[in-house]
């Protein structure tokens, strides 16, 4: 679970992150004299939750790198949840300037996690030069509008050679547990929980959907049926 | 002498001569998880003492936020 998207207060977010069972929280790295307090650290050290640092702001490959390298220095981690976007309006990764950064981040021995399209070529592209997962997005961040192209997302699954997490778009419980019945290895999300009435519930609602998506994945689905097929045996025969 | 730097975008004018380790002090006061870059390279920690700014350095001082 990330930390971004919405308006809650540092108390209600970290029983958020609890609840959601995370190990791991995606933070921003912003410009000092932007911020006021003390940012989430004190947070993250008392529930024992580990910092995934992301480039979210950047729209240039340079401009990631030099902020992926800032983030390693701040949060001593060579994690980095690498994302380079178009424009505000859509908030799409531009895959050129994306899998430049990918390739020379990974050359620079980070460990790179890319936020990207739904396209399973970028997705292969990126796993090619080093990637150590790929985030394919349901659709455009805080959008909420779930996975609007899930046969993509099975195509980047199918012939995934890295950990594949559905990262963005995720409006609801049941847009979690589809992720997962479509075989993706996790979910990131934010906006659904700390935009939610009730962010603990949310979170604890996302964590149960992520278990029951699994199952259901290793379990294996029925195949559909164009017509009924009866589940008891015929009364008179 | 004056020495003009640009600190997150802005232009400072300082008047002594200025070290990394100096500006952070007095821009946060938590350096915690806090890192600095001048000229497009990382400043690692351990050289914010001795890392002397002259005019017309570019100079990044990023921290952690909630986000993404």
């Amino acid at each position: 679970m990330g930390t971004g998207g919405g308006s809650v207060n540092l108390a209600v977010l970290g029983e958020a992150l609890r609840a959601s069972g995370t190990v791991l929280t995606t933070v921003a790295m912003r410009r000092v004299d932007a911020v006021s307090g003390m940012g989430v650290f004190p947070l993250l050290k008392e529930y024992g939750i580990e910092p995934l640092p992301n480039t979210a702001g950047c729209r240039t490959a340079s401009e990631a790198v030099l902020t992926a390298e800032l983030a390693r220095e701040a949060l001593e981690t060579d994690w980095i949840k690498l994302e380079v976007v178009a424009d505000d309006r859509t908030l799409l990764p531009d895959p050129v300037e994306l899998l430049t950064a990918a390739e020379q981040l990974v050359g620079a021995g980070f460990t790179v996690l890319p936020y990207t399209n739904d396209d399973p070529v970028l997705a292969r592209r990126l796993a090619e030069v080093g990637c150590a997962a790929v985030m394919p997005l349901g659709s455009p961040i805080g959008s909420g509008l779930g996975i609007r192209n899930p046969h993509n997302i099975a195509l980047i699954v199918e012939e995934a050679t890295v950990p594949v997490i559905l990262d963005a778009g995720i409006g609801t419980a049941s847009d979690a547990v589809q992720a997962m019945e479509l075989g993706c290895d996790g979910v990131l999300l934010a906006t659904a929980v700390t935009g939610a009435r009730d962010p603990v519930a949310m979170a604890t609602a996302m964590r149960l959907a992520v278990e029951s998506g699994r199952l259901a994945y290793r379990a294996g689905r029925v195949p559909r049926r164009w017509y009924a097929q009866a589940s008891s045996p015929p009364v008179y025969e | 002498m004056m020495t003009t730097l640009r600190v997150n975008g802005r232009e400072v004018e300082v008047s002594d001569p200025t070290t990394v380790a100096v500006l952070v002090q007095q821009l946060t006061l938590s350096p915690r998880g806090v890192a600095v870059a001048v000229n497009g390279e990382v400043v690692p920690r351990g050289g914010w003492a001795g890392a002397q700014l002259t005019d017309g350095d570019e100079v990044e001082v990023l921290m952690a936020v909630q986000g993404g």
